[in-house]
């Protein structure tokens, strides 16, 4: 039987981790989570920890941080929680912060703000291209509603500038709805 | 009170960015950029970039990043704790029901109905980056367009999508070759 004490350690350690060298995002984060805490470690089930993935998914905020919370929660509750969050946070914090640091001061360098300027240009391409990925992985879901929404939140926020925010809770509210409608239809 | 300022704009953020990845993108755009005035885009894209770069979650680099531009290093821990704040009560609640009920199909068809929305507000933040990389300030006329930021736009687009280059690599590669150009 491990004690409490190892598994919050390994827990802090796994985690700072995983936060401090994963390049690519909360996808691919939750997947080196899954490798580490089932099919290394054996503390999670396969299919529990898919869900507690779908859970970091598809609730609000970083999936990175929501990741560690499901995990650090499953496995020695809120503590669990409270030590996978600083880990999570620890590394990215200290790298930005020594970051802005250098930035206010190479800002007005003349070889820092050309390459900075350049690189404006490959991040809209980046951005550009994950937009096609994403819209095209709808766009080929042929749900009308899908697509409707897609191009209405566009408008709303593009060409009228409504607050995203709002967009979000009228979306979430439709997503109620539509939920609610489908599982009556499976009922029937 | 620019901490608590901090602290409600990134707890916002926290509480409705969905989808992960770039999903927060837009309303960091609109608290930092558009409500506050804290960045100006290009500040904020130049944060994108960095955040593309490093490891991290874009919500959390942006709290640590406008948190020490604003009001050091408490602004940093204030902004960051806002933006996970929201995280830490849903999260734990929704983990607490599902552990004890094992069903998500009320937040998986909420996430269905966002994510086309998601798409679309990043989309349009996008484009706000690149309207800043290829007019700058100015106004969006033919005449002030940077041609060198075009042709890079679009070079980087074939390297992203042609030869899935990593995007860091198409990144570094579109600053360096800006920087020698402009030394021609």
């Amino acid at each position: 039987m491990r004690s409490k004490k190892t598994v919050l350690i390994r827990l802090f350690l796994s985690t700072l981790y995983l936060s401090a060298f994963t390049f690519g995002g909360g996808y691919v984060i939750v997947t080196l989570m899954k490798k580490k805490f089932v099919d290394q470690y054996h503390w999670i089930e396969e299919d529990e920890m898919l869900d507690l993935i779908a859970i970091a998914q598809s609730a609000p905020g970083a999936i990175a941080v929501n990741g560690a919370i499901v995990v650090g929660y499953k496995l020695a509750g809120l503590l669990g929680t409270l030590v996978a969050i600083i880990a999570t946070i620890l590394p990215p914090f200290f790298i930005i912060s020594v970051i802005s640091l250098f930035y206010s001061a190479f800002q007005n360098n003349l070889i820092v703000s050309r390459m900075l300027e350049g690189m404006q240009a490959g991040v809209a391409a980046v951005i550009a291209s994950v937009v096609y990925e994403m819209g095209r992985g709808i766009i080929h879901g042929k749900n009308a509603g899908s697509i409707t929404i897609m191009a209405g939140a566009f408008l709303a926020a593009c060409v009228f500038q409504i607050n995203v925010i709002y967009i979000i809770l009228v979306c979430g509210v439709i997503g109620v709805i539509r939920t609610k409608l489908s599982g009556k239809e499976a009922a029937k | 009170m620019i901490l608590l300022q901090l602290l409600i704009s990134f707890f916002q953020i926290g509480l409705f960015s969905f989808g992960g990845g770039y999903a927060s993108m837009p309303l960091i755009q609109e608290q930092v950029v558009d409500i506050h005035a804290w960045l100006t885009i290009k500040e904020f894209t130049d944060l994108v970039t960095i955040s593309q770069m490093t490891p991290g979650p874009i919500a959390v680099n942006s709290a640590t990043f406008v948190g020490i531009k604003i009001a050091g290093i408490p602004g940093a821990l204030v902004a960051t704790a806002g933006c996970i704040l929201p995280s830490c009560i849903l999260v734990t609640l929704i983990a607490k029901l599902y552990l004890k009920y094992k069903n998500l199909s009320l937040l998986q068809g909420i996430l269905n109905s966002l994510r086309p929305a998601v798409v679309a507000m990043i989309a349009s933040a996008g484009i706000s980056i690149l309207l800043s990389a290829l007019w700058g300030e100015g106004q969006i006329l033919l005449e002030n367009t940077n041609w060198i930021m075009a042709a890079l736009f679009v070079l980087s687009i074939v390297l992203l999508q042609k030869f899935k280059m990593n995007p860091i690599w198409v990144m570094v590669l579109a600053g360096a070759a800006n920087t020698i150009l402009s030394f021609l």
